[in-house]
Order: C-alpha cells, then sequence, then structure tokens
C-alpha cells in the first residue's frame, strides 16, 4: 500500500523526538499506534499538538481498555485527529488501579469526559484532573461496570416502592440464572495435543527416565 | 442602609425539560440571568451499551448501534460495520456501498430535519416542525420498505446490507428527492430571515476555530466555525469518493451558523442521494460469503450447506481475526467513532463508542458562560444532541 508511508515517516518523526517518553510505535491496519510512558503523557500529547508536522490538535477520544490477565491491567487509549495532515494517531499507556494516569486536561479540555468516564467506567485514577466525578452511571454508584470481572447484571436493581413512595435499591435477584452460551465451535478451541496425545508418542529420553524408575 | 446578601443562585435545568432534547439535567449556577457556570449530569439513559456488546455476538452487536443516535440509527451501524470489515479484510460488493451511502445521507437529512426543526421551537417558532415532520415520516417509510423497521433498521452489517433494494423504491426516492427542496425552500422562508429566530440565535454562543479544536468539535459544529472538514471528503469510505458535493461552511461559528450549515448540507445530501440512485449498479448487495452473510431462504430449503451457515451464523456468529481499529463515518452529529478491538473470537473484546454528541455538550459550559437564561436553550438546540449516543 503506498498511503502507509506517511505513517511511517510519522512514526519515525515521534520516535526521533520524544525518544524515552515513547517505549514503541507500530502500523497496524494504516494506524498509527504510539505506546508511550505513562508519566510523560502529558510531554508526548503536547508535543503531538504542537509540532509543526503533527498538529494532532483535537482529541478525538480517550478510552480505557481491561486487560485482566496483564499485570499493567488497563490501557489508556487517546485517539486524536490532525486536519492539517489529514492523519490519525492513537496513544496508548498502561495503568494498573494504584497507578494514576496523568490528566491532559491541560492539554486538551476535551480530555475531561472522557477522562471521567473512563474513571467511572474502569477506575482508572487521572491525577491533576480537575473534576474527576463519576459521569455516565447512578449517583452513588459502586464499582467500575466495563471492567471484565463486573458482572453483566450488575448488583443491585431498583424499582418503585409503593409503601415507601420511593424508588428502593435492592440486590439483584435473577429469575433464572444469567445464561452466557458458550457458542464456541469446538474445533476452534482444539489444541494441538488432545487429552492422551501425550501417551501415544513419548520422547526417547523421557522413555529412557521412565525406564530408571522401573 | 443595611448590608445587601448577593449570592448565586443553582437552577436546575431537567431532566424532565422539553428544550432539553431528552434527559439532560443541567445544573445552572446564576447570577441573576446570567449563566455563571453550568454543569451538565448525564447518564440518565446510559444503558451500558459497550457491556453489553462485549456480550454479543459481532451481529447481535448492530442493533444496539439503531439505539445510540436514535435519529439517524443508520449512520452508526455504518461505522460498526466498516469497523467489522477492516478487521476482517471484506470488500463490499458496489451495489452494497452505493445502498449505504444513499441510506446514510437519509439519515443525515432524518437527523436534520428533526434537529432545525426541534431548535427552531425550543426558540418559539412552532410551525417548521408540523411541516418537516411529514418529510420525516415520508423517509421513514423508505427505511421501512428497505429494512423492515421505519426506526432502528438494522441494515447496514458488517459484509454490506442485509437484503438489496427494489428498483419502485429507488424511483419512489428519486421522485421524493425533486420535491423536498420546495419543503427546505419553506424552511428557509419560515426560519432564514426571520427577525425572532435571529435575534435568538446571531452572536449567541460563539465558538472560535481554536475553542472548537481544544473541545474536539467535529461535523456541522466544527464547519460552522469555519473549518472545511468533512470525513465524506477527507477520508472517503464506501463509495464517497465518487461523489460530487461540497461542504458548507459558517464564519462566525455562533448558533445560527450552525444552523445554517445544517440547512445548506441536505441540499448536498439530496445531491448526494440523485447521484446514487443514477450510478446505482447492479450486482450482489451483500459480501458473496456465508461465513459472513446469511444464505438467501430460497437456497437454505434446498442446500445443506446453506442450512449449515444460516445455523452457525445465528448461534456462534462469525470470529474476527485479532486486532484492533478506530474507524469513523461523518454521522449527522460529527465524527462517529468505534475503537473495535478483537481478540479473535465471535464477540467483540472492546468495542468503545465515540460519539460526537459527549464531546459538544461538554462544551456547553464554555458556550453559555455569560449568556442568559434563555440562550442556554438555543445552545443546546444548536449543538444537536441527542442523549442515546451521549449516555450509551
Amino acid at each position: 500500500m503506498a498511503d502507509v508511508q506517511p505513517v511511517i515517516d510519522m512514526a519515525e518523526l515521534i520516535t526521533d523526538s520524544l525518544d524515552s517518553a515513547v517505549q514503541s510505535t507500530e502500523v497496524k491496519g494504516g494506524e498509527l499506534i504510539v505506546h508511550a510512558d505513562r508519566s510523560s503523557i502529558v510531554k508526548v500529547l503536547t508535543f503531538l499538538r504542537d509540532n509543526v508536522n503533527c498538529q494532532f490538535k483535537i482529541l478525538v477520544d480517550v478510552c480505557g481498555v481491561d486487560y485482566p490477565e496483564r499485570e499493567n491491567r488497563f490501557d489508556v487509549v487517546y485517539n486524536l485527529l490532525s486536519l492539517t495532515q489529514n492523519a490519525r494517531i492513537r496513544v496508548k499507556v498502561q495503568a494498573r488501579e494504584d497507578t494514576p494516569v496523568p490528566s491532559v486536561v491541560s492539554v486538551f479540555n476535551a480530555a475531561g469526559w472522557w477522562e471521567r468516564e473512563a474513571w467511572d467506567l474502569y477506575g482508572i485514577y487521572f491525577s491533576g484532573h480537575p473534576d474527576l466525578r463519576r459521569i455516565l452511571t447512578d449517583y452513588g454508584f459502586e464499582g467500575h461496570p466495563l471492567r471484565k470481572d463486573f458482572p453483566l447484571t450488575g448488583y443491585v436493581e431498583v424499582r418503585y416502592d409503593d409503601e415507601q413512595k420511593r424508588v428502593v435499591y435492592e440486590p439483584v435477584k435473577l429469575t433464572q440464572e444469567f445464561r452466557n452460551f458458550d457458542f464456541l465451535s469446538p474445533w476452534e478451541g482444539m489444541q494441538h495435543q488432545l487429552p492422551g496425545d501425550e501417551k501415544a508418542t513419548v520422547d526417547e529420553d523421557e522413555a529412557a527416565g521412565e525406564g530408571e524408575k522401573a | 442602609m443595611s448590608e445587601q446578601h448577593i449570592r448565586n443562585f443553582t437552577l436546575n435545568f431537567g431532566p424532565q425539560h422539553p428544550a432539553a432534547h431528552g434527559v439532560l439535567r443541567l445544573v445552572l449556577e446564576m447570577d441573576g440571568e446570567v449563566i455563571d457556570r453550568a454543569d451538565p449530569h448525564i447518564g440518565l439513559l446510559h444503558r451500558g451499551t459497550e457491556k453489553l456488546i462485549e456480550y454479543k455476538s459481532y451481529l447481535q452487536a448492530v442493533p444496539y448501534f439503531d439505539r445510540l443516535d436514535y435519529v439517524a440509527p443508520q449512520n452508526q451501524e455504518h461505522a460498526f460495520a466498516l469497523a467489522v470489515e477492516k478487521l476482517a479484510g471484506m470488500e463490499v460488493p458496489p451495489r452494497g456501498q452505493y445502498i449505504r451511502v444513499l441510506y446514510a445521507e437519509i439519515g443525515r437529512i432524518l437527523n436534520h430535519i428533526l434537529n432545525i426543526t426541534a431548535y427552531a421551537m425550543d426558540v418559539g417558532a412552532m410551525t417548521p416542525m408540523l411541516w418537516a415532520f411529514e418529510h420525516r415520516e415520508l423517509l421513514m417509510e423508505f427505511c421501512e420498505r428497505a429494512s423492515g423497521a421505519r426506526l432502528h433498521m438494522a441494515y447496514f452489517r458488517p459484509g454490506g446490507v442485509a437484503q438489496d433494494v427494489p428498483q419502485k423504491l429507488l424511483d419512489d426516492i428519486d421522485a421524493w428527492a425533486d420535491e423536498f427542496p420546495a419543503m427546505i425552500d419553506d424552511l428557509e422562508g419560515l426560519l432564514t430571515e426571520n427577525r425572532i429566530f435571529k435575534q435568538r440565535t446571531v452572536d449567541i454562543g460563539v465558538v472560535s476555530v481554536e475553542e472548537a479544536y481544544d473541545w474536539g468539535f467535529t461535523g456541522p459544529n466544527l464547519r460552522a466555525s469555519g473549518i472545511a472538514w468533512d470525513l465524506r471528503k477527507s477520508q472517503p469510505y464506501d463509495v464517497y469518493a465518487k461523489m460530487d458535493f461540497d461542504i458548507p461552511i459558517g464564519k462566525n461559528g455562533d448558533c445560527y451558523d450552525r444552523y445554517l450549515v445544517r440547512m445548506y448540507e441536505m441540499r448536498e445530501s439530496l445531491k448526494i442521494i440523485k447521484q446514487c440512485i443514477a450510478d446505482m449498479p447492479p450486482g450482489p448487495a451483500a459480501v458473496d460469503d456465508n461465513k459472513f452473510t446469511k444464505p438467501p431462504r430460497e437456497a437454505m430449503k434446498k442446500s445443506m450447506e446453506a442450512l449449515i451457515h444460516h445455523f452457525k451464523l445465528y448461534t456462534e456468529g462469525y470470529h474476527v481475526p485479532a486486532g484492533e481499529t478506530y474507524t469513523v463515518v461523518e454521522a449527522p452529529k460529527g465524527e462517529f467513532g468505534v475503537y473495535l478491538v478483537s481478540d479473535g473470537t465471535n464477540k467483540p473484546y472492546r468495542c468503545k463508542i465515540r460519539a460526537p454528541g459527549f464531546a459538544h455538550l461538554q462544551a456547553l459550559d464554555m458556550m453559555s458562560q455569560g449568556h442568559m437564561l434563555a440562550d442556554v436553550v438555543a445552545n443546546i438546540g444548536s449543538l444537536d444532541i441527542v442523549f442515546g449516543e451521549i449516555d450509551r
């Protein structure tokens, strides 16, 4: 593809100018992804906004992604758009529950609500945010619903109580068990080694070892 | 003279207010009649769409996009369809692309009719809504004839569209596109030079170019500030590259310009609709690969393979190769993006929905400071806010 070249040039420019703040860059499907250092995210975004060859002046989106099996379980993803270069860039930093990400509200005012949303839904803490309240969930909501370990049904449900004349919160009572069918075809999930395969072919030195035991 | 105690007072605007365009709760700090601070409380329509999509197959996720911005449902589906196609490496046949562009523009007109007329009603004009909603109904009839549903079409599927459209429908849309400009003229006659309308909108909520960048404006709101930026031109998807249309821009970035931009955009959308119908090629309307799109009902009666495909598609769904993409469309309200992360199974690992209204509503505080209470209503109307997409 011919149109990938400017993206690669942009990646080189960014790695050259930001050296230690940028861990790596990659191009996936023509989209440029920059893995940045968490503590220097403000520096990275300021550079991307102000550099003449970048001019990513619009922060279109900030969001979290949860990978519970990783040590740094959250990705914070910043999507930027440059009108002059007609280019997009995605900056990613990694975080844990207890490692705050510096807020970028000082660079882009638009980040304010997106960061509140990431805090609300994932519990990613943004340090230096002027107004880090919950945004989408109910007043007094507990937990961070978009984490992978938060159940789809949630923990509380509300109903109008006619005796108390108000809406009451109660633990979720499911009339039937939550059903999450595994539709994955057995062929898709098949391992290379089937159960029992290990008995059929035995390596020579293993066989020798077993022989010694016997 | 006794000491005067002056203090700001707080006003709750909504969540049930006809000018709040849905369930917006706005906490206004007022200094007399002047706004000191506007704090929108959103989330009253939060349904956890992104969480639900993580538990659904790719095909089951499509209808959730209808329910985001329910004023122009097909445009949201378009973004999701393009994102899945990008990850799965599908190439939609030309007829499918033309149908999608045709219906995306119908969606844009649906949206702009609602926004302009509801906006006019917010600032005191009742008639535009009564007049123009007849045409909205006609357009929804076209949607019904293509997909079976007036509003929530679930029509743009990854791989193409749900089913082909008959020629009679295209002819009817063409005939409608001939008579609709008269309605736009009528609306312009009612509003554009209307003294009351101009008094309520000109120089209200001015957004400069720098502010528009800073607050993440896109779509008509960005263009009203004077920036000729339209994803249909700059990063064209489907067959927009072949279409001939102009991008209207404003000069002052006030409420009046945002209204004018939308008004002109409807005429440009009509141009695109005309071109789509004139150039509509024959052929299939969706990818001819039954691993992704359903086999025809007729084949299922005769072919065992088609029956298996149908069963697998509607139980397991298809697997999308691992990867991630941020795919955008120019929705009527601005840049609608889907950040899709796939882990190679039949369900999206993460589907972040970037709603344009979210960024726009955030800027309401900046726009309204120093304005009168009544101007907040004009600002909300001109930003084109629908809570389905903001609260998700």
